[in-house]
């Protein structure tokens, strides 16, 4: 296993990118930790494969040097990188047996046939086709298949790491847990350096201990999921991750005291004098909607979504969504609503501004 | 308006698609099928299109027997996962096309191309190709398409499922909101539980080719009529626990019991299945008469605001989904809460016995 430094990495697919909106991928410097998971998140198009790509060796960076450990590997092939690799289809060999497919990639880096079998018979425990072993692949369910695609990649202890692009996208809701559950055991097991490609916001939180938000070909965030949903740092943060995403509601803020359509309201902590565009940014699940106190709103529709209800109101002329626990009444009188100064951040074009002092907040 | 399935069911080559089933659509309605790959959901819209005979059974769309008419005479709207545009017209033109071929006059066609590309948001891009769009952009384009067809049954298949997370969320919220105003009966198929409860309306949950239960959406959910509807719909899955009522107890795994409490006190001497939703499963319990029951933790996954954690419960996996971060370890013991308000008791059958008694209540 080994760390990986992306060293002023950036990706354009001209020959002569003139300025920032030429490049698939801004300029990048990180270092990922030996043994640890990482999910890239982000929309089509926010330059999370073209990342990737760079990682595996399909594609040479324009720009930059990426390391593996101390060593190189920009200029190397994916072959010599030594990584293994789970995609979005399945890649199978429909005539060789379940076993020979978990067995391929250990076959051809010449291990004795002991080690051979022990690995195998364990990681067909781990996906649970130890039954199957024995059994041609041609005629299994797509999800099976997935599922020896999926072994295959974490056959081998000795890769440098593992990588994943949308591993789990053609499987049905309820497999898509159990293969879940089955690779952060695996990653607990063996500690490989893993990355995991995805759009979806579930499987990237629950997966990694650092989840990278892109957007644009750019990096906005690299945190674990407690922080990309308690501190965002930047608004598409705040608006990609989460369902629904956080309100951003356009305010003054004057030291520890926001203003909202004319009605004051607790910040929690101070800031600093600010310039721009000046938001406050706070999750569905930190608003609570009340009948005393708090700013007024007007509900448009209640969402019953089994766990929770999803309230669709308006606030001062701006859509702000509320999210009420199942067994919570929503009355006719619950027309304002109070944010948990704990869960309110402040934006400055778009970017989170760090407050001067986190002790301010008894204020409120 | 309404279309009903009288007996209806499909069979391909021996092997029984959609069994025997009766349902009814009625107007200005929105219909989810919902159900796992291969559970008949297309199969089911491709009846209701008239795209495919059904072996057994009667279409009847407004008291009318239309089981041998063609699609193409039929009013349908079919909208897929694939986007499917013409490739080389302009957006203006693809949404056009199908009042062009119902013979509009230009001057409607253009007031319905202009009203459908404002619904969707996709005003700015008339003049492109639909190759040129974003995904979510191309599927508005396809919806805009069957949205102008003023069709009476619009059948939406997955409609969502080629789209990114956001845009899915986005579309979920205005599609319902979209179709409302033209009073057609719409039919929805998902694989996911969380869209039909977004989509809200009426559910249908399909297992194996059989609807298991239609209603309201809430109610399917919350009053699922067997262990096979439950199962359906919940995501992440439903846990289950094999028990035998004795006496004022529970028993259940290598003689582990627990108090009978609540609703499950009152039922007669026997063997059930136990189910419950995993945000349901408590680590602080917040009733009195909450039963408990130890748990080791195979992995557990933080979302940021909640814990998913995945117990081995004397072999039985459990999901449990808990409040907040949880600092936790693998392999730890973990004790877990359950108010049996929220236990929903099936029979050896899989037949509801007796519903949680919260969902009485909501």
């Amino acid at each position: 296993m080994a760390r990986i430094t992306l060293d002023a990495l950036a990706h354009s697919y001209m020959p002569d990118p003139k300025g920032p909106e030429d490049y698939a991928l801004k300029e990048l410097n990180h270092v990922w930790s030996d043994g640890e998971a990482y999910a890239l998140l982000g929309p089509s198009g926010c330059g999370k494969s073209t990342l990737l790509n760079i990682i595996s060796g399909l594609l040479e960076p324009s720009e930059g040097r990426i390391l593996f450990d101390d060593g190189d590997v920009t200029h190397m092939t994916t072959a010599e990188r030594n990584i293994a690799q789970v995609f979005q289809f399945p890649v199978v060999y429909d005539t060789m047996t379940v076993r020979d497919n978990l067995a391929f990639p250990l076959r051809n880096r010449g291990h004795s046939a002991d080690v051979v079998a022990e690995r195998v018979a364990r990681i067909a425990k781990m996906i649970g086709m130890e039954a199957e072993l024995g059994r041609k692949a041609r005629g299994l369910t797509a999800d099976a298949k997935q599922k020896i695609s999926l072994g295959r990649g974490m056959v081998r202890e000795d890769v440098n790491a593992l990588l994943f692009d949308e591993p789990l996208t053609v499987i049905d809701p309820h497999m898509k847990w159990e293969l879940r559950t089955q690779l952060k055991s695996l990653h607990h097991e063996f500690g490989h350096t893993m990355i995991y490609v995805t759009h979806d916001q579930t499987e990237a939180l629950t997966f990694a201990d650092h989840v990278v938000v892109m957007t644009e070909g750019q990096v906005v965030q690299i945190g674990t999921p407690q922080e990309l949903f308690e501190r965002p740092a930047h608004t598409f943060v705040g608006f990609f991750i989460g369902s629904p995403g956080m309100n951003v509601i356009p305010a003054e803020v004057r030291g520890d005291r926001g203003v909202v359509g004319g009605q004051d309201l607790p910040l929690g902590r101070a800031y600093g004098p600010l310039s721009g565009k000046v938001e406050i940014g706070v999750r569905p699940e930190f608003v609570r909607l009340t009948a005393e106190e708090g700013l007024p709103v007007t509900i448009r529709r209640v969402e019953d979504v089994g766990r929770h209800k999803i309230v669709r109101a308006e606030l001062s002329g701006k859509d702000i969504n509320i999210v009420v626990a199942e067994e919570t009444p929503i009355t006719a009188d619950m027309t304002r609503v109070v944010f948990d100064p704990e869960g309110v951040n402040v934006y400055a074009d778009d970017w989170r501004v760090e407050p001067l002092s986190t002790n301010v907040g008894e204020a409120a | 308006m309404s279309l009903t399935l009288e007996g209806v069911s499909k069979v391909v080559g021996g092997y029984t698609h959609i069994h025997p089933m009766d349902l009814t659509l009625s107007k200005g309605t929105m219909n989810v099928l919902l159900g796992p790959t291969l559970s008949g959901k297309t199969s089911l819209m491709r009846l209701m299109a008239g795209l495919d005979k059904p072996a057994t059974g009667r279409i009847v769309w407004n008291g009318e027997d239309v089981t041998g008419v063609r699609v193409q005479d039929r009013g349908v709207a079919m909208v897929y996962q694939q986007f499917i545009n013409y490739p080389t017209m302009s957006v203006y033109d693809n949404i056009a096309s199908p009042m062009r071929l119902l013979g509009k006059s230009k001057t409607e066609i253009d007031r319905g191309v202009r009203e459908a590309a404002d619904l969707m948001k996709l005003t700015p891009m008339l003049e492109r190709k639909p190759l040129e769009l974003s995904g979510g952009q191309q599927q508005r384009c396809a919806l805009a398409r069957a949205l102008v067809k003023d069709a009476g049954l619009v059948l939406l298949d997955e409609p969502l499922a080629n789209l990114d997370y956001k845009l899915r969320e986005e579309l979920r919220v205005e599609i319902p909101r979209i179709f409302e105003a033209s009073g057609a009966i719409f039919v929805y198929a998902t694989t996911e539980p969380e869209e039909a409860l977004l989509l809200g309306g009426n559910t249908a949950a399909l297992w194996e080719g059989r609807v298991t239960q239609f209603g309201p959406t809430a109610d399917v959910y919350r009053q699922p009529v067997d262990a096979t509807t439950a199962r359906v719909f919940s995501d992440p899955p439903m846990n289950f626990l094999k028990i035998t009522k004795s006496g004022n107890r529970l028993v259940f795994g290598d003689n582990q019991s627990a108090e009978a409490k609540g609703t499950l006190a009152g039922l007669a001497d026997g063997r059930y299945t136990a189910g419950f939703r995993p945000n349901h499963v408590e680590i602080e319990p917040h009733a009195a008469e909450a039963m408990e029951f130890h748990t080791s933790l195979s992995v557990f996954e933080i979302t940021g605001s909640e814990t998913f954690v995945h117990l081995d419960h004397h072999g039985d996996r459990w999901v449990g989904l808990v409040h907040g971060v949880r600092d936790l370890r693998i392999g730890a013991a973990v004790t877990v809460f359950l108010d049996p308000a929220h236990v929903y008791v099936f029979g050896e059958d899989g037949a509801l016995i007796a519903p949680a008694s919260y969902a009485l209540a909501a």
